[in-house]
């Protein structure tokens, strides 16, 4: 990500918006900062958020009569916040002010023509900036006269003007003033401004003033046309623009740049209401609210933010942010040459489901920006070594010979379609495969061969191309060894990849091949009502996702459809590998993606099935229903943890060979035939700490030749330890009989020099 | 370099079965991602064989392994 993306991807993000009051006030007051305070009955607090916007805050937080109030979101469920109303209340009943300080004098001298309100406003804000101010007047409370009286007393207009006094502006009575002095003044200082109820432009004998800026075509004299029916807070709005004028001019710079949203303005923030429930305001009595009041009616304020995509995605909440701001975190955390990469965890966490984009109004791809992150990590070697090293140990073996098989229907030498279940359907029911297989043989004519191995997703997912180009290559080659089949696919994943990368291949799913025979299938036993899950990768292949309904209704299984579903549906948890990275995370993902399926779930992806499996979630895949295997309860079947998942695959490859094509199978490893048994505490090890049998068979027999063990006088028990490649793996055992009885397991990737 | 200390509990239940010697508080080096450390761990006087206990393998060890992997 260069500095040009960085920005792109920022602007796209419109969390950081303002709410539309903000935008629509032409003070730009912070409506909602202000009415989260009130909510919180933090009066004090709210009444600064007022002063750090309004000049003369006394007095304009009782004048404004609610400009934003039409535009308020809340306008569209019951009516606009009161917000003038609760200006006027924080006015009334604030107990501290925070103290006013105006620069230092900088020598600049200011001559300010009328003390309306907009006069008033240019003097005021000029003043706090340290221009030295004169206001030229015929009496410094005419701008007061027409203000509703029942809201302004005199003790407040007077401590304003007081307020004047200490901030560099003073008040000079001389009655009217003419258009020849005021042309005069333009001489004497630095710049003039002229208060538009007093002289207008056309007045002075100016006809030309930009409206933008207030300049006129008299260098440092700066003036307004005409202003009718304006209210009073875009009078003052009037003057703080002719103030901000003069202060650019008078240091020289541009006069136009970024004002864009000096006037009310339409925000792109997106706020979702589509929950929010209609309440009318609160009727605002002749005397003002009281405190209960205006509590009650700050609380309708609905904090506008957009915070759509963090809403619905447990790993965007996680790190407490919103993608705006992780964007420049990811670009920051690439420019880190000496230093920690602080959001490398951040970075390995997204499922790279891509719901976020569907669901921001922007389509904000937060799975493009990371999937680059990560790739950008491997290619500078800065990728942590352990995130996905298991997972990619894991893609490996699921490709192995010990696993992998690329063959022609027995019997035939042709393939006119090949099935594709995928390494984790392999791992998680291999039974499955073999009776899918054995119907696709029995229904298809032309010869249906099969190919059992990864799609190369966790490489693409941890940003390996390297490694991902390889595995495209080596998955060509399989298919054209078989005749450029037509690829029957089980897996919603492997289904993404295969028509990113085969572009050449016909690829349907299992569940269109199927549901086009449908008369062909045994009608499964009436069950309950089910609820469907759909993989994040099915997310946009509606033809799959259209298929699978299909299906299951062709063979009358009734289901509904979760809050989030089709090409809005949520990952379980497995998606980007964030079940390596950070596994406490991914079990969040699953439970919460659980509670959203009311029924049993059914769902057409082995991740999916096992992850919500073991979240405690009864849940089924469609090959349970279509091929079942007399279990009696598929949707509670357990899922198996890593080391059955490789074993399931082994033994899937070497049942298929000597089962349906009668051939015998590679022998099995040495270190496979030593025999293990397991406490349940050092099974549950095992699977947390990612330990699997096969390591801690290398282990045991590595020691039987180094003969390097430590034995505790205590309880007898044994340690030893074995380093295949970047971990060490220790091994606490007792010996019962001829097994192994293996009490404790633990490993660490340091390594002992000596 | 100075050599620290990182368990606090006993390790002399241990003995080394190739050796017969009980395990005693050694200096050690330990190495991760060229990153290179002294700490005192249990190992055999004899051999120089070194126990890594499981609190230290998932406590402190996998915390400095997680910091240099973010270095
Ligand atoms: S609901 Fe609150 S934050 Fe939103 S526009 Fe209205 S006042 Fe502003
Ligand atoms: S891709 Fe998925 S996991 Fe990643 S941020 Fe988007 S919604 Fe969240
Ligand atoms: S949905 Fe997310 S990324 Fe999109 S604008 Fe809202 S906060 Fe930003
Ligand atoms: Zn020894």
């Amino acid at each position: 990500m260069d500095q040009k993306n960085l920005r792109d991807w920022e602007a796209k993000c419109t969390q950081e918006e303002p709410p539309k009051c903000k935008a629509r006030c032409p003070l730009h007051v912070d409506g909602r900062e202000f009415c989260r305070l009130l909510q919180a009955g933090q009066i004090d607090k709210a009444w600064a958020v007022l002063c750090r916007t309004m000049p003369f805050p006394s007095i304009t937080a009782r004048i404004c009569d609610g400009d934003c109030q039409n535009d308020c979101l809340r306008s569209q469920r019951g009516g606009g916040i009161e917000l003038a109303a609760l200006e006027r209340f924080a006015a009334e009943n604030f107990k501290r002010s925070p103290m006013l300080r105006a620069l230092p004098p900088k020598g600049k001298n200011i001559a300010i023509f009328g003390a309306f309100l907009p006069g008033l406003a240019a003097a005021w804000d000029l003043g706090k900036k340290g221009f030295t101010v004169i206001v030229f007047c015929e009496d410094k409370m005419q701008g007061f006269g027409n203000l509703p009286a029942d809201r302004i007393s005199n003790q407040v207009i007077e401590k304003e003007l007081a307020q004047f006094g200490k901030m560099n502006v003073s008040f000079a009575e001389h009655g009217k003033c003419d258009p020849q002095t005021v042309m005069a003044a333009c001489d004497r200082f630095d710049a003039v401004f002229v208060d538009p109820l007093a002289h207008n432009a056309t007045q002075l004998g100016i006809n030309e003033v930009d409206t933008v800026t207030l300049q006129t075509s008299k260098e440092f004299l700066f003036a307004s046309t005409e202003v009718n029916n304006s209210s009073f807070i875009s009078l003052i709005a009037l003057g703080r623009k002719g103030a901000l004028s003069i202060e650019r001019k008078l240091q020289n710079a541009s006069l136009t740049a970024g004002r864009d949203r000096e006037a009310p303005f339409e925000t792109k923030l997106f706020t979702n209401i589509s929950k929010v429930q209609e309440t009318a305001p609160l009727a605002v009595p002749t005397e003002g609210y009281s405190a209960e009041q205006a509590q009650e009616e700050a609380s309708r304020c609905l904090l506008c933010e957009c915070m759509e995509c963090v809403n619905n995605c447990a790993y965007l909440e996680e790190f407490k942010s919103y993608p705006k701001a992780y964007a420049r975190q990811i670009y920051n955390n690439a420019s880190i040459v000496m230093g920690t990469r602080m959001a490398n965890t951040m970075i390995n966490s997204c499922m790279l489901c891509g719901l976020c984009e569907k669901v921001c109004p922007e389509n904000f791809a937060m799975q493009d920006i990371v999937l680059e992150a990560r790739q950008d990590l491997v290619e500078k070697g800065h990728m942590p070594p352990s995130a996905h090293e298991f997972a990619l140990r894991d893609m490996d073996f699921a490709d192995s010979s010990t696993c992998a098989l690329v063959k022609h229907q027995p019997g035939t030498t042709q393939s006119k379609y090949v099935f594709f279940p995928g390494c984790q359907l392999s791992a998680s029911d291999p039974g499955a495969i073999e009776r899918t297989y054995a119907h696709l043989c029995s229904t298809l004519d032309g010869g249906t061969g099969l190919m059992l191995r990864c799609c190369g997703a966790p490489a693409d997912w941890g940003g390996q191309k390297e490694i991902f180009e390889r595995k495209m290559e080596s998955l060509k080659r399989d298919w054209e060894s078989l005749g450029h089949p037509q690829i029957i696919a089980a897996c919603p994943s492997c289904i993404k990849i295969l028509q990113q990368e085969l572009p050449d291949a016909e690829i349907i799913s299992l569940w269109s091949a199927l549901s086009s025979e449908v008369d062909q299938l045994k009608e499964p036993p009436e069950t309950a009502l089910l609820s469907l899950q759909d993989p994040c990768s099915a997310r946009d292949n509606h033809e799959l996702m259209n298929d699978v309904r299909m299906l299951l209704s062709g063979i009358n299984v009734t289901f509904n459809e979760p809050e989030l579903s089709g090409s809005l549906t949520e990952c379980c948890g497995f998606g980007g590998l964030l079940a390596n990275t950070n596994e406490p995370l991914s079990r969040k993902v699953a439970e919460r993606r659980a509670e959203k399926l009311d029924h049993d779930g059914v769902t057409y992806c082995a991740m999916c099935r096992d992850m919500l499996a073991k979240a405690g979630k009864r849940c089924q895949h469609i090959l349970d229903i279509i091929f079942p295997d007399g279990d009696a309860d598929p949707a509670g079947r357990t899922a198996p943890g890593y080391s059955t998942r490789r074993e399931n695959r082994v033994r899937l490859k070497e049942t298929l060979l000597r089962e349906t094509w009668n051939e015998q199978p590679e022998p099995r490893n040495d270190y496979e035939s030593i025999a293990v048994k397991f406490t349940g505490e050092a099974r549950k090890m095992m699977e947390e700490r990612r330990i699997l049998l096969s390591d801690v068979q290398k282990t045991l027999l590595s020691v039987q030749e180094s003969k390097q063990v430590l034995e505790n006088m205590e309880t007898g028990h044994m340690l030893v330890q074995f380093r295949p490649v970047t971990v060490t793996y220790w091994v606490e055992f007792e010996m019962s009989g001829t097994n192994y009885l293996v009490h404790r397991v633990w490993s660490h990737r340091m390594r002992v020099l000596g | 370099m100075s050599t620290l200390k990182v368990l606090d509990e006993d390790f002399s239940a241990w003995k080394c079965v190739t050796c017969g010697h009980t395990l005693n508080p050694s200096p050690v080096e330990l190495e991760y991602l060229d990153s290179k450390f002294n700490v005192e761990l249990p190992a055999c006087p004899d051999c120089g064989f070194v126990l890594i206990p499981e609190e230290l393998a998932l406590g402190k060890m996998a915390e400095v392994e997680r910091m240099l992997e973010d270095k």
